[in-house]
Order: structure tokens, then sequence, then C-alpha cells
């Protein structure tokens, strides 16, 4: 149990190494050429992480556009074609480029410090799984300046719809190629570190809840992305090599690529919430000063989520007319999820329960995530429920639901790990007061842009449009006004952050008084370049 | 509007307040705005009104989840507040930190759940048995999808026609040049050619598509249906009131999925007979098709045969109706910009292999596909009509020769 | 620097990364624009993007060859080696998984959906039997063809296949038993049945191509057919020019007994491209 875990001191090197020790290698850090060819964990985590913001600001600020868009009624701003590109892009930018890079820089800054390795197993193939999504990145970017524009078929790519597009297809196509390829490297990377890396004494069972949800979102990913990979294959060869697997005049079925796509999509948001999880399993006890409630349980729930999310695929489909008992047999499924998440969250609560707390700005966040979450947990078990969720496919209440468990679920778990390790891995404090101003921002303006759009949703205003209906205005105005605010208050975060690295106070070694894992216990702040080069021995 | 700016500078001369208070406080006065700033009468914050057993039980069947969710929400959350207040470092709490293990807690919270899903489960499983029944309908429709409008075929009847957006774009407006008429009360909902059906009969729809997947969603009636081309799935409904229900294309179709509006109009069985007979008239398919398979047999015969004018303007005119109306329009001046009019166009005035061009090849990435399933005398025919109707008075003709020479190319 | 660090041997920084990187780069939006008729340049720069990867190829590969042939991975660096090999294969599996899946849910789903009652008004006359170009194909004679056999050209590279699986554990044995011209000669068996089975294989392609009429394009049938058959040919052909460069080092004198992992994965690749191959000849070619 990570709580319980405690470390041989004399083996504990982190004295005998500084930044001037690190320099002394050559490639260290200094030398120009540093960030193409790093192998250093920490380099690396750190390039997915500035990576993923400026992803998260690109995807925004498309989000921002739409939004500004459907202010109104009519179209203003951009033509009905590039509405849907820009949907279409800002799902694959946050999806690919923003939430799951976030993740792997977070599993390569903590993982090897957290079990006590010296860097991931293999540092080079690291570098390579970052380095590839720079490709993937200007692939995508560029789709929209060819003829013919950016996909626009909705990030799902249903056939005969994105059959239709052009170049800009073939290209979003690709990247997603490029993007799969990085991240099961990425997880293949994580994995071998996590069974293999382990310093001695660092059981299974001992690893930090963050490593252990690392290792099954790893699993997840290995298991799916080729999935998807294959199936943007067979959409690329009915494109132009002339198959027929969704193309019913030769035999095939567009439902098909869906039942295949979703075979992937759905474990996909469990791997875009799963490290959240994990990071709100570190923080939440460390600012309740009392170990984890029900670790084990915590780690068989997530694990329960993770399998059960292979067999849950078909409430995406409800309304393509499947057979009754393929509708109920996905939603008993679906439903039977929300008993492991319910675990996680009362395991949450007792954490809570009977400790002390306090709140700094990662564990504020940590709070709006368990409200916010949950929230949008009930939002999906409606959805869940079949009957229900043929009035409210495709509609706002979809785009409602997943906004709730994306931003306050993935993007705040994201910024509470940054805000409780930003003083390790800089040494330096962020602004606390500007932190709870962000945190506060971001909640309510979050709640302006988003609740109203389960109203729309209800009344029937569908997903994906431009212009909409007289009797949605009043919501989606507010909705509008809401998201401005959402999106500038994030500067708010940057500004933070950099603030933060260049000019922070000085931060402690343990700089929370709660915290128990190894980076917190046997690394100085900021961690030195080379860290764990003896592994330590865990009791 | 001025309110919102006077709540945003506020928010601004708060900021010395502590965080929590000062957003709070921006939150209503965005919220006012927004509020005060428009008529609210008449919103809706839940499912429309339902006008079918079916969506009677939908309505049902989510008030009770809500109601359950709301109920653990509170319950739950309320745990987490207490500790919140209980329990804070700032108030001298003192951590219990061998508080960390339970199995008994652990299966207690496993448990409850899972009984309470099944409560959710029986209620939702009797629907979802009910509305996949399809058998013994009272009468069959067969809905197509297509970009961007739907077809209804009352093959029983003989009756098919197109249903397309009627709100004029003048309404709509464009990127850098504003609407030019106000938007009137159904905008984006209104078509020219509902779909009209019968009170309390047993409604069932075959839905399909021609080139995309499209969603027949109308909410009140309880239906969302994908239309999968190539494909067809079936639904069934049973108005129990007369009225006008609303909906739209709910599954992304391409650039105009957003102007795909699907109306219902339910009437008594009086006013539907009535109906049936005044759309015989107007919609009927049987007499139109029969004609034009006639004409054509004579002239598929003979490849080489050579149209006149008065002939190629006669069938051609039939087979415009049946493919290409629904874009285009009878009056040939298509719906703009979604849909270039054809009278006046320069490629119908302009050289015919261009026309033929667009025709066997379609404008790929657009909603003009290929018509080369179309045999060369009817693409000869309906090229020749669309070359000289309207304003369009080319006096040429383009025989079938010719589309079969090109269409080897 | 070398960054032995309790043993572990942790790559130093390295330049081909970036090179692999600027290699897709190029491959992929030359491969986009080739398929869109953008031409000379998509050709271009698909072969820059290739000449790239095999650049970056032989010298990430030379590089991992150099460092564990001058001992710098210790046992528990095999170990990882073992892992990720394992999760490698793990998501090939998955990617072919995807492939059966198509097969799988068009034989048993939409092909007897597309000849149901409902759909009869849109395909009328269609019947659901497999094998199938589909109802819309089948109007036009030009699309019949005519299913392979199995019990030709697909049961002897059945039989080829096997058996180089047999030669391979030969060589395995005797590399561990230390009997250098038995791995060799092992290993020389194994890729020429690899390679002949690939020969094969086109010869069969042919065939289809000028006397079956089967073809990519013939419906479900070939487009199941060919891309599940064409991507194993594909992992056939990675894995018969990997056991290439595992006899090259062979002859060279690399690998010990007690230790040669690029070996056994190179031989678990061959062994996986070989069950597939099963599934394969089952599923596709036996029980059509
Ligand atoms: C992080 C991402 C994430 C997560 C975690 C979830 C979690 C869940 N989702 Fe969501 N979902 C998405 C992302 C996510 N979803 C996205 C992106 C889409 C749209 C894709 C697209 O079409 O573009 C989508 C769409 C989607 C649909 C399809 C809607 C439609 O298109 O018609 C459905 C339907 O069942 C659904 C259900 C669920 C359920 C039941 C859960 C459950 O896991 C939630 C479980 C949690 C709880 C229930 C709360 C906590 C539990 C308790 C406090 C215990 C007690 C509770 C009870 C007994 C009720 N989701
Ligand atoms: C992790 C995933 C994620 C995240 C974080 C977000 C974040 C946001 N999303 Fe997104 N969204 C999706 C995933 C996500 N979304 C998905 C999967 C879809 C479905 C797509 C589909 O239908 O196919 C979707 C669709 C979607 C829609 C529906 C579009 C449609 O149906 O047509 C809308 C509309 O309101 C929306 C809005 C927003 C907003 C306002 C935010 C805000 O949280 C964003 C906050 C803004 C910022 C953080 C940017 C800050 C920018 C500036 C301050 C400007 C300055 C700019 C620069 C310096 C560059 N999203
Ligand atoms: C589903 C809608 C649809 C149908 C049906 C349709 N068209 Fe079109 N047509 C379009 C669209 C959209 C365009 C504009 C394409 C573009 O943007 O280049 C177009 C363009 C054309 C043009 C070129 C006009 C110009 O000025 O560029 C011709 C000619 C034409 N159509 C003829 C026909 C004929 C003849 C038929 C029937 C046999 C037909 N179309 C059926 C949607 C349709
Ligand atoms: Cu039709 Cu959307
Ligand atoms: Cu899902």
């Amino acid at each position: 149990m990570a709580s319980t875990t405690t470390l041989d001191d004399a083996t504990s090197h982190h004295d005998t190494h500084n930044e001037a020790h690190a320099d002394a290698h050559d490639h260290g850090p200094g030398s120009w050429t540093r960030i193409f060819t790093t192998t250093n964990h920490k380099d690396i985590g750190s390039m997915y992480l500035w990576f993923s913001l400026f992803m998260f600001f690109v995807g925004g600020g498309m989000a921002l556009l739409i939004r500004a868009e459907l202010f109104q009624p009519g179209l203003q701003i951009v033509q009905p074609e590039v509405f849907n590109s820009l949907t279409t892009v800002h799902a694959l930018i946050m999806i690919f480029g923003a939430v799951m890079p976030a993740f792997t820089g977070f599993a390569n800054w903590l993982i090897p410090m957290q079990i006590g390795a010296a860097d991931m197993a293999f540092p080079r193939m690291n570098n390579w799984s970052f380095w590839l999504m720079i490709p993937a990145a200007i692939l995508l970017f560029a789709s929209f300046a060819v003829p013919g524009g950016a996909a626009g078929s909705g990030w799902t790519l249903y056939p005969p719809l994105s059959i239709q597009g052009g170049l800009g297809v073939d290209m979003t196509i690709l990247a997603i190629h490029i993007l799969g390829a990085s991240s099961i490297m990425g997880s293949i990377n994580i994995i071998t570190t996590l069974l293999n890396l382990r310093a001695p004494g660092m059981t299974l069972m001992k690893m930090p809840m963050f490593c252990w949800t690392w290792l099954i979102t790893a699993y997840l990913m290995i298991a799916v992305m080729p999935v998807l990979a294959g199936a943007i294959t067979m959409l690329l060869t009915d494109r132009h090599f002339g198959t027929s697997f969704f193309n019913a005049a030769g035999g095939g079925d567009p439902t098909m690529f869906m039942h295949i796509f979703w075979f992937f999509g759905h474990p996909e948001v469990y791997i875009l919430i799963l490290p959240a999880f994990g990071i709100v399993s570190q923080i939440i006890p460390t600012f309740s000063r009392k170990p984890l409630f029900g670790y084990a349980s915590m780690v068989y729930a997530t694990a329960s989520i993770a399998l059960l999310s292979f067999i849950v695929w078909g409430h995406h489909m409800f309304t393509v007319g499947m057979p009754a008992q393929g509708q109920l047999f996905f939603m008993y499924a679906t439903m039977l999820i929300a008993v492991p998440t319910g675990v996680k969250i009362f395991n949450w609560i007792a954490t809570m329960w009977r400790g002390s707390l306090s709140f700094e700005t990662p564990m504020l966040f940590c709070i709006g995530f368990l409200c916010m979450f949950t929230l949008g947990g009930f939002s999906g078990l409606v959805l869940a429920v079949v009957p229900v969720d043929i009035t409210l496919h495709n509609t706002y209440y979809v785009v409602a639901h997943f906004h709730y468990v994306l931003f306050p679920g993935a993007i705040w778990g994201l910024m509470a790990g940054v805000y409780f390790w930003l003083p390790k891995f800089t040494g330096r404090m962020y602004n606390e007061t500007l932190g709870k101003w962000h945190f506060w921002l971001s909640a309510i303006s979050f709640n302006i842009t988003f609740f109203p759009q389960h109203f729309l949703g209800l009344a029937g205003m569908p997903r994906r449009i431009p212009d909409y209906a007289l009797q949605f205005a009043e919501w989606n105005m507010v909705s509008s006004i809401g998201a401005f605010i959402l999106g500038f208050s994030q500067l708010l975060f940057v500004w933070n952050v950099v603030s933060c690295i260049r000019s922070g106070a000085k931060a402690e070694a343990k700089q929370w008084e709660g915290a128990e894992s190894l980076e917190w216990t046997h690394l100085p702040s900021p961690v030195p370049y080379h860290t764990f080069e003896t592994a330590p021995i865990v009791k | 509007m001025q309110t919102m700016i006077l709540s945003v500078a506020t928010f601004f001369q708060l900021r010395k307040l502590k965080p929590a208070i000062s957003a709070v406080y921006a939150l209503i006065g965005v919220l006012g705005a927004c509020l005060t700033g428009r008529a609210w009468a008449g919103y809706d914050f839940n499912i429309p009104q339902p006008a079918t057993p079916i969506s009677q039980q939908i309505y049902g069947l989510h008030m009770y989840i809500l109601i359950v969710c709301a109920v653990i929400f509170v319950v739950v959350f309320s745990m987490m507040f207490y500790s919140i207040f209980k329990f804070r470092k700032s108030k001298g709490a003192k951590p219990d930190v061998n508080f960390h293990e339970s199995t008994l807690i652990e299966i207690i919270w496993t448990i409850i759940p899972f009984i309470i899903l099944i409560a959710m489960a029986i209620p939702a499983t009797k629907t979802v048995l009910d509305m996949k029944d399809t058998t013994n309908p009272d009468m069959t429709v067969k809905v197509t999808g297509y970009q961007w409008g739907w077809r209804y075929d009352y093959s029983a009847e003989d009756i098919g026609y197109y249903s397309n957006l009627a709100t004029p774009w003048a309404q709509i407006g464009q990127p850098g040049a504003q609407a030019t008429e106000p938007k009137g009360k159904d905008y984006l909902l209104e078509v020219d050619n509902p779909l009209v059906v019968p009170v309390g009969k047993r409604v069932r729809l075959l839905i399909t598509s021609n080139d995309v997947i499209h969603g027949w969603y109308v909410p009140q009636l309880g239906v969302n249906q994908y239309g999968i081309p190539g494909f067809i799935k079936d639904v069934w409904f049973k108005a129990s009131e007369v009225g006008t229900f609303k909906g739209q294309c709910s599954q992304i179709c391409g650039k105009l999925h957003g102007y795909m509006p699907i109306t219902v109009i339910v009437k008594s069985e009086s006013d539907y007979a009535k109906w049936i007979e005044d759309s015989k008239v107007k919609f009927g398919t049987t007499p139109a098709t029969a004609a034009v398979t006639a004409a054509l047999a004579a002239v598929t015969e003979d490849s080489n045969k050579k149209f006149t004018m008065a002939e190629a303007k006669q069938i051609g005119g039939k087979i415009y109706a049946a493919n290409c109306v629904a874009c285009h329009q009878a009056t040939g001046k298509g719906m703009p910009p979604a849909f270039p009019p054809l009278s006046g166009s320069k490629v119908v005035q302009g050289a015919a292999d261009g026309q033929i061009g667009v025709l066997l090849n379609g404008r790929p990435g657009t909603a003009m596909v290929s018509f080369a399933r179309l045999s060369d005398s009817e693409l000869a025919a309906v090229i020749s009509y669309t070359r000289n109707s309207w304003e369009n008075n080319t006096g040429k003709i383009v025989q079938p020769s010719d589309i079969k020479a090109l269409r080897k190319s | 620097m070398t960054a032995v660090t309790g043993g572990y041997y942790f790559a130093p920084p390295s330049k081909w990364p970036l090179v692999g990187s600027v290699a897709l780069l190029f491959f992929a939006s030359g491969g986009a624009m080739v398929m869109n008729h953008i031409q000379p340049y998509g050709w271009t720069s698909m072969a820059i993007g290739f000449a790239i990867l095999v650049y970056m190829l032989f010298g990430w590969f030379g590089q991992v060859i150099g460092e564990s042939e001058s001992g710098m991975y210790n046992e528990q660096v095999d170990t990882s080696f073992r892992w990720s090999m394992s999760w490698f294969i793990f998501s090939e599996v998955m990617f072919f998984a995807a492939f059966f899946g198509a097969l799988y849910y068009a034989r048993v789903f939409s092909v007897p959906w597309l000849a149901d009652q409902e759909n009869a008004l849109l395909w009328e006359g269609y019947s659901a039997v497999w094998p199938t170009v589909g109802p819309y194909l089948e109007k036009n004679p030009v699309n019949d063809f005519v299913a392979m056999g199995p019990w030709g050209v697909p049961l002897l590279n059945t039989i080829l296949l096997l058996s180089s699986g047999v030669t391979l554990t030969w060589a395995h044995h005797a590399l561990k038993a230390g009997h250098r011209s038995q791995v060799i000669a092992g290993l020389f068996a194994t890729v020429a049945l690899g390679f002949t089975f690939l020969g094969f294989q086109i010869f069969e392609y042919a065939h289809a191509y000028s006397e079956l009429n089967l073809k990519l394009t013939s419906g479900i049938f070939g487009s199941t057919f060919f891309m599940l058959t064409g991507f194993h040919g594909f992992h056939v052909t990675l894995g018969a020019i990997m056991l290439t460069v595992i006899l090259f080092r062979c002859i060279k004198g690399h690998f010990k007994p007690d230790s040669h992992f690029g070996f056994e994965a190179v031989a678990w690749y061959w062994h996986f491209v070989d069950v597939v191959w099963l599934g394969l000849f089952l599923f596709v070619y036996v029980f059509v």
C-alpha cells in the first residue's frame, strides 16, 4: 500500500546528484539538440505536457469558434461545412492531442519516480512516441488548408459520409494511424516499466494508485488502438481501393464500421478518464492527511471498469435499428459500469471522512471533479437506458454528458495534477490565490456553458448543427457566454504555470504535508535530472 | 446587453474579494443579464409533451431515473460536504489514519447501487420490448433520407413526394452577409410537404437512405432512427392526438445536416382520407412512372434513336421530376446556396459535354452525385429537357449517342 | 555517456526517433497525395519517406544489435524485451481481430440482413449465399467470381508455414545446444519456406485476378479475402525479412546459447503469423 511505503534512507542518492552533475553528461540539459534527441523521462514528460497544453488551446480555440457561431441562430461566422470540420477536429485534437498526451506526460514524469526506477524501460522508443505526434499534428492542421477542407464527418468518421470527403479526410485518417502507433508504443513502454522496473520491495499492491490506473489504461490502449487502426484502414480502402466493407451494394454495412469504431471508442473514453482517477487518488489522500480508503477495492474497481468497457459499445448505436436483445444486452452492461464507478466515488469520499482536510488548489479541483464527474456519470446512466436514449441520442444532452465527464473529469484531473506536482517538477510554488481563481472561474463558467445544454438536448436540439430553431436561442446564448469565460479563464492557468517556473517561491522536498509516495518522500524539489540511479529498497 | 456589460464590469471590480464569493456573484450577474435580455416565456426544460403511448413511457422513465439520480446525488454529496465542513484541518480536525479499509462497507456500497440499477432496468426493459414490436401495423410509409431532405412513399396509395426545408435562405443569411428577412416562428423547422398520418393508427415507417446516414427524429413521437443506405430499418408510432410534430435530422450528414427538418401532421381519419385523395392527384407516382417506362421502352430498343425536341422535353420532364426536382426544384431555380439553379446556369447553357460530364461523374464532395446509373437515352432526355426549359433556350438536343460516346471515355 | 544504471541499460540520446518521425511525415503525406492523384509530389514524397525510414531502421536496429553484442543488456533488460514483445504481439492480434470481426459480422449479420424480408424492398431477389459480391454488384455479370478453393495452393501454403514453424524450433533448440551450423541450416530452411509461401501467395493472387475474376473489388467477399490474406502476407514478409537478418547475425556469430532474445522475438512473431494463417485457412478458405 502506497501509504505504508517507506524507504531505506541509506539507499537514496538524491543529494549526490545535482544539476551540475547532470550537465556533465553530454546531451544533458543545456545542449540545443536536447529536445530532439533526449531519452530522459522528465524531458519527454515535459515535452508531452507542453505539447498537450498547446493542443488544448488550439482545440479550445476551435470550440470557441463553434460557440461563437452558435451564439445566435442564423449563419454568421463560418460556412456549414467549415463548422462540421471544426467540430470534428476540435474533438480529435482534444482527445488525441490534449488529453491522451497529457496523461502520457504525467506517466513519464511520475511512474519512474513512484516505483523507484531510474527511467522508463525504453527511453529511445519513449522519445519516438513523443515525436510521432508532431507529424500527426501537422497532417491534422494542414488538412484545413487542402481543397475540400478538413474532415467534417464528426470525430466518429462514420461512412458513407467520411467516404465523401477529399484529401483532408485521408490526412486525418493517416494522422490517426500515426497517433495510434505513438499510443501503442507509449503504452508498451509504460506497462513494461511498471512490470519490470519496480524497485525491490515495491510489489504491485504497493504501487501508488496513479501507477495502477496507468497499468490498466495502457492495457486498454494496446487492446483497442489497433482495432481503430483496422477500422480506419478499411475506411481508406473503401475510399480509394474499391472494397465494400461499409457499402451495402457490395454486401457490406455502414453499421459494421460503427461496431468496430465503438469497440475502440468506448474503452477509449475510459482511457480518457482512468489516469485522472489515478491523479485524484493521489491528491485526495494527501489533502485529507489519511491513506486512500479501500486501496485494494479501488484497484479491483478500476480493473472491472476496464473489463466491462469492452462489452458496452452498443450504447452508442441504439438508434441504428439493432434487435431488441442487442439493445437490452448493451443497456444492462452499460448500467453495470455504474457499480465499480460508484465504488470509486464512495471510496474517495470515505477517504475524506474523518480526515484532516485542507483546500489547496489541487484539492479544490479534485472536489470539483467528484461532483461534476458524478453528474456526468448520471447523465451517462440516463443515456444508457435505451428508450430514453432514443429521444436524446445525438442531441445536446449527449454533448452535455460527455463534456461533464471530459472537462471536469479528464481536464480537471490533469489541472489538479499540474498544480499538485508543479512544486516537484520545478522546485517552485505556483500562486495559490491565482490557482483558486482559476478553479472557481472554471467551475462556474463550465456549468454556465454545459448545464444548459442538458435542457437543449431534452428539448430536442440535434448536435453538430451550425444553426438552430428559435426556441433554442436563449440557452445557446448562455452557453456561448459561459464558453468564452471558461476559455479565457484557462489563460490564468498558463499564466500561473509560467510565472511559477520563472519566479515562483522555493518549494520544499515534501511540499504537501500529507504526501506519501516516493517522489515526495525521497526526492528533492526540483527532482534532479537523474534519479534513483540505484534503486531504493521499499519496505 | 447593457446589463451584461455592467455585470462584467462589476465582476472585475470585485477581484479583491475571495474568489469563490465573487465568482458566484459573476454567475448570477451573467445569468441575470442573459435572462432579462430576452423573452423568457414558454421555454422548455424538459422533453417536449409526449404524443404517443411510447413517448409517454419514455417521459415517465426519464423522470423516474432523473429523480433516483438526484436523490443519490444529494445523499452522496451531503456526506462529502459534511466531511468538508466537519473535518477541516483549519478547525483542528485530526486524521483518523486507521480508518482506511472495511470489506463490509465495500460490499454494502457495491450491492446497493446494483439493486437500484435493477429497479431502473425493469421498466426500461418493458418499454424496449414495446417499442421494438413493429408487428400488425395499420399502414406503412417508406422514409428515405437524402442529402438534404426526405422522401416519403405511401406504397399502398401510390403516393410519393419529397419533403424539403421551406425556410428561405434570406432568413438564414451567410457569413459576411446578414439575413435579409426576419426569422419566422418556425425558422428551420418548416417543410414544404410534411408527412401526414391518421390519428390513433399504428404507423410503421420503413426508414432508409439514399446516400449517407441520416436520422429520422421526432421527439414527441418517440422515434429516432438512422436511415442507413442499403438497409431498411422499421419503427412504429401511434399518435394519440391530432396536431403538428416537428423534428430534425439527427445524424450528421454533411454540409446541410442542420437544414433537414421533419414535420409530421397527424390528422383525423376523415381529414386524412381527404388528404390522400388530394395527394393522389398532386404526388401520384404510378401513372408518371408507367409513362416514363413506356416511353423509354420504346427508345431503349434502339440506342441510335434520335429524339425530336418534343419527345426529349416530354420524356426528359418526367425524368427530371423523378430524379432532379428535389434539389433543383420544378422551377429550375434550385435552392441557393445549397442547390444551384439550372435555369440560367452557365453549365447548362454551355457546351453539352460539360453538363454530360457533371451528370456522369457528379461533383465529388457535393450532393450532386453521379447519375451514371440512368441509361443513355434517359440522360439524353433529361439533359435536353434542362437545356430547353425555363430561361434556357439552347434549341439543341442531346442524343443518346452523345452520352454513349462520353460514357466510354 | 553509457547510462548503465544499476546494471539496467538506459539508452543515451538518439537521433533515430526524430529521423523516423520525419520519415513518417513524408510517407504519410505522400500516401495521402498518391491516393488523391496528386502527382508527381505523391510518389516523390513517399519515396523520400521510405528511404529515410529504411535509413532509420538500419541505423536504429544496427545500434541495438551493437549494444546487445557488446553485452550492455543485462537480464532485466532482457525481461523488458520479453514483456514488450508480448504486448506488441497482443496489439497485432487485436489488429487482425478487427478484420476477422468484419468477416464475421458480414457473414453472420449484414449479408443475411440484406436478403431478409424488409430489405427485399431495396434488393429484390438477393439471396444471401456466401461467397457474395453483394446485392447490387451481383446484378452485373462483370462481377461474377469463383471463390478460392482451399485444397490447392492454400493447403500447400499451410503445410509450408507449419513446417517453417518446425524448422524454426529446430534452429532454436540447436542454438540453445550451441550447434551453430544446425542453427544456420534451420534458419535457412525457415526463411526459404517463408519466401516460398510468399511466392505461392503471389501466384495465388495472380490466379485469382486472371482466372477466378476474384478481386479486391469483388464485394464484401473480395474485400475481406484480400485484406485478411494481404495483411497476413505483409506480416509474413516482415517476418521473413527479420528472419533473414537473424540468419545473417547467426552467420556472423551473434547470439549465445543462454542469451538470444533477438532470435526469440522473431520466432515468437513468426509463430504468431503462423497462428493467424490457421485462422485464415479455416475461416477464409475452408468454411466458405
Ligand atoms: C471520460 C469520458 C467518458 C466517461 C467516463 C463516460 C461514462 C459513461 N458514459 Fe459516456 N460518453 C462519452 C464519454 C464518457 N462517458 C463520450 C465522449 C460520448 C459521446 C461520443 C460521441 O458520440 O461523440 C459518450 C456517450 C455516451 C452514450 C451514448 C449517447 C448517445 O450517443 O446516444 C452513453 C449511453 O449509454 C453513455 C453512457 C455512459 C455511462 C453509463 C458512463 C458511466 O461510466 C458513468 C458511471 C458513473 C456514475 C453512474 C456516477 C457515479 C456513480 C455513483 C455515485 C454510484 C451510484 C449510482 C447509481 C446506482 C446510479 N455515454
Ligand atoms: C477532452 C475533450 C474535450 C474538451 C476538453 C472539450 C472542450 C470544450 N468543448 Fe468540446 N467536444 C469534444 C471533446 C471535448 N471538448 C468531443 C469529443 C466533441 C464531439 C465532436 C463531434 O460531434 O464529433 C465535442 C463537441 C463540442 C460541441 C458540439 C459541437 C457540435 O455538435 O457541433 C461543443 C459546442 O458547444 C463543444 C464545446 C466545447 C467547449 C466550449 C469546450 C471548452 O471547455 C473549451 C475551453 C476553451 C479553451 C481552453 C480555449 C481557450 C482559448 C482561448 C483563451 C483563445 C486564445 C487562443 C489561443 C491562444 C490559441 N464541444
Ligand atoms: C441531392 C441533390 C441533387 C440532385 C437530386 C440533383 N442535383 Fe444537380 N446539383 C446539386 C448540387 C448540390 C450541385 C452543385 C455542385 C457544386 O457545388 O459544384 C448541383 C449541380 C448541378 C449542375 C451544375 C450546375 C452549375 O451551374 O454548376 C447541373 C447541370 C446539375 N446539377 C444537373 C442535375 C440534373 C440534371 C439532375 C437530375 C438528373 C440533378 N442535377 C440532380 C444537387 C443535386
Ligand atoms: Cu440528414 Cu443530418
Ligand atoms: Cu460509451
